[in-house]
């Protein structure tokens, strides 16, 4: 009833090529950003734009480059987060030793760092797969952040290995406040996110998801494999690595690189996930479940606290949350293990049939 | 030169350790094809469980079966209310959730046993054996032959174990084909609980060594990570693979250490056995003693 296409005709091919072509889509992803941009700046405080919304959009962006890599082309990555770190930690060199470089270009040009490091450590993908590439990929992970941490010209010799962002300052005005950092960080992830869902439906993407579904097959019917899946090592690192730019820039503000270590690199594994593997949607939905659990369960732990007056202690409340969140993962992959993304194709379905049961 | 090969053999022995954790790894695979995470956790949880009944006043003897219990009764559970309900899904789903039990395993420890860090006195003295010190002047420590021995044991039960029962041979025709043996008549679940308890015993093993050699702590957990490039060096299918690939990575990792790490900063441990692992698999991508996969369209 609310969501059906009947009546919608194509009259043209650009109209059967649209990338949202049901009218209901346009006008609910239309929505979604009338509130991103008018309604969340407007009601959210600082502290919901620092805590929540910019790491969640973030991590939503690294989620949906390894999204490509995992999802569409079936390369899997544990070594994420290290290309996240590459991402910073050149944009931080970019603007440091180039006078004038534009902090956009900065974030550009360290994404293209972290997609030809992503190149060199895909390599191996010709040769291994599964697991075999997945704890390989681990190679990235540990020998990249020890990279950054030793050679103290990546961190401009600074003695603990931190660096600190410099200001976002783009055409004059400065990006300082929450509330600003935020509008840019969505601006950016929304164009990635557009061009993402593009490039998923295009030649490439389609080519990615044959090398997903059986390489030798894909090969067969001509299908370039070291092209393929170099550039899906290549474009998932550039999203990564854009997305640990705008990790240290906008979020975190100082950084070192072991705040790029293996544990951000499960999060966003988890978030893909749990969001829905090979779905643009899903690494938005799995980024805000794994930015959310964590506080959701801290707040419902005092809350506990307080109604029923239990002293839990803090380290017993800590190992409590760990449980809980691993027991809460576990939870879900049972329950849809397509992920979230599923749950929204069950409800269309749901929608497109209201009121009625067939 | 006597440098050189004190080094090697230390290299040798530690390889052994890791040998018994990524053997874990070997036995869940092989037998559900399931890469379980959580043997790292499932380590620290033994050990950690050791400990704290040991704490309690329980006399030693009685420790190891009452931990032996708790890391069967683990593995059945983890079975029955992890895997089952996950049967047929894609091999990621089930790594995933393994990452999620690990953080839960880790958890659980902590709020039974507290988070303190503890020692684990086994009784065997980390010291340099006195006749191979005179005869060769190297130091070769009586704790890590004594555990070098005791994974050879280990081995050779579970390689028995393997191929001469009944138990084992159902093991090894739920390794091969899931489908045939469910058509044979092998009850599947039974088995998947039986290798989980295994792991679990070989576990309980690893984390007493590795508790009595570096303290009863958090840092156990990373244990895991030592084992994987272990693993795909010696092929995930494959019991002499994890012994031979512990070795090579054991014993290569603290070469470059001592001998290459003075030149780039020291440190290189963490990540000289991913390399090293990685560039043996651009030459045999199924690693040592793995299983070469045929691909047909």
């Amino acid at each position: 009833m609310f969501y059906r296409e009947a009546g919608q005709f194509k009259t043209s091919y650009q109209a059967d090529a649209a990338i949202f072509p049901i009218r209901q889509d346009r006008v609910a992803i239309a929505a979604v950003l009338v509130i991103a941009y008018a309604v969340i700046p407007l009601a959210a405080t600082p502290y919901i734009f620092s805590a929540l919304l910019i790491p969640c959009l973030i991590l939503a962006l690294a989620a949906l480059g390894l999204n490509i890599l995992t999802g569409y082309a079936g390369q899997l990555s544990l070594g994420h987060a290290a290309f996240m770190a590459i991402g910073a930690f050149a944009s931080y060199n970019f603007m440091l030793r180039v006078p004038g470089m534009p902090i956009l270009l900065a974030f550009v040009c360290g994404g293209l760092c972290a997609a030809g490091i992503g190149i060199l450590f895909g390599l191996p993908s010709l040769r291994i797969r599964g697991f075999y590439l997945a704890v390989a990929t681990l190679a990235a992970q540990f020998f990249i952040v020890w990279c950054l941490a030793k050679v103290g010209w990546f961190s401009n010799y600074s003695s603990s290995g931190v660096i600190t962002a410099q200001a976002i300052v783009i055409l004059g005005y400065t990006f300082d406040t929450p509330t600003a950092k935020y509008l840019l960080v969505l601006t950016i992830v929304a164009v990635m996110a557009l061009a993402a869902k593009n490039m998923a439906r295009s030649n490439i993407g389609r080519q990615w998801m044959a090398v997903r579904d059986m390489d030798v097959a894909a090969e067969v019917i001509g299908i370039r494999l070291v092209y393929a899946k170099l550039l899906a090592f290549a474009v998932s690192s550039f999203y990564a690595g854009v997305a640990g730019a705008l990790y240290a820039y906008a979020y975190l503000g100082t950084v070192e690189p072991e705040a790029y270590n293996l544990d951000l690199s499960f999060r966003i594994l988890f978030m893909i996930i749990i969001g829905g593997v090979g779905t643009v949607l899903g690494s938005f939905l799995g980024s805000a479940f794994i930015v959310l659990l964590p506080i959701m369960l801290n707040f419902t732990m005092q809350f506990m606290e307080q109604t029923l007056h239990l002293s839990i202690p803090m380290s017993a409340a800590s190992n409590l949350e760990l449980m809980v969140f691993g027991g809460l993962i576990i939870f879900f992959l049972i329950v849809e293990p397509h992920g979230l993304a599923r749950l929204w194709q069950i409800a269309k379905e749901k929608l497109r049939l209201w009121p009625f049961p067939h | 030169m006597t440098f050189f090969f004190e080094v090697l053999i230390g290299g040798l022995l530690s390889g052994v350790m890791y040998s018994l954790v990524a053997l874990g790894f070997v036995l869940i695979y092989k037998a559900s094809g399931v890469f379980n995470f959580a043997q790292g956790a499932m380590v620290f949880f033994a050990a950690l469980t050791f400990v704290g009944l040991n704490e309690l006043g329980i006399p030693f003897w009685l420790c190891v079966p009452a931990t032996l219990a708790a890391m069967i009764l683990l593995g059945l559970a983890t079975e029955k209310f992890v895997l089952r309900p996950l049967v047929n899904q894609p091999q990621i789903t089930l790594f995933m959730a393994t990452i999620g039990l690990s953080f839960f395993i880790e958890g659980l420890a902590q709020l039974m046993w507290g988070a303190n860090v503890r020692g684990l006195d086994l009784g065997i003295q980390d010291e340099p054996i006195q006749w191979i010190s005179d005869a060769t002047t190297m130091n070769v420590s009586k704790f890590d032959i004594t555990a070098a021995g005791i994974a050879a044991v280990l081995v050779t039960v579970l390689a028995v174990f393997f191929s001469r029962t009944r138990i084992g041979r159902a093991l090894r025709a739920v390794a091969d084909d899931h489908q045939a043996a469910l058509a044979v008549g092998i009850p599947l679940q039974q088995i998947w609980g039986i290798v989980w308890a295994v792991a679990g015993a070989v576990a309980l093993v690893a984390g007493m060594l590795w508790g009595a050699r570096n303290g009863v702590q958090f840092a156990l957990t990373f244990v895991a990570l030592k084992a994987l490039p272990v693993l795909i060096l010696g092929g995930f299918e494959s019991i002499p693979g994890a012994i031979v690939g512990g070795l090579i990575i054991g014993a290569s990792e603290k070469l470059a250490e001592v001998f290459l790490g003075p030149y780039v900063g020291g440190g290189i441990e963490g990540w000289f056995p991913y390399v090293l692992a990685l560039l043996f698999l651009l030459v045999r991508p199924e690693g040592l003693f793995g299983e070469k996969i045929i691909r047909r369209i």
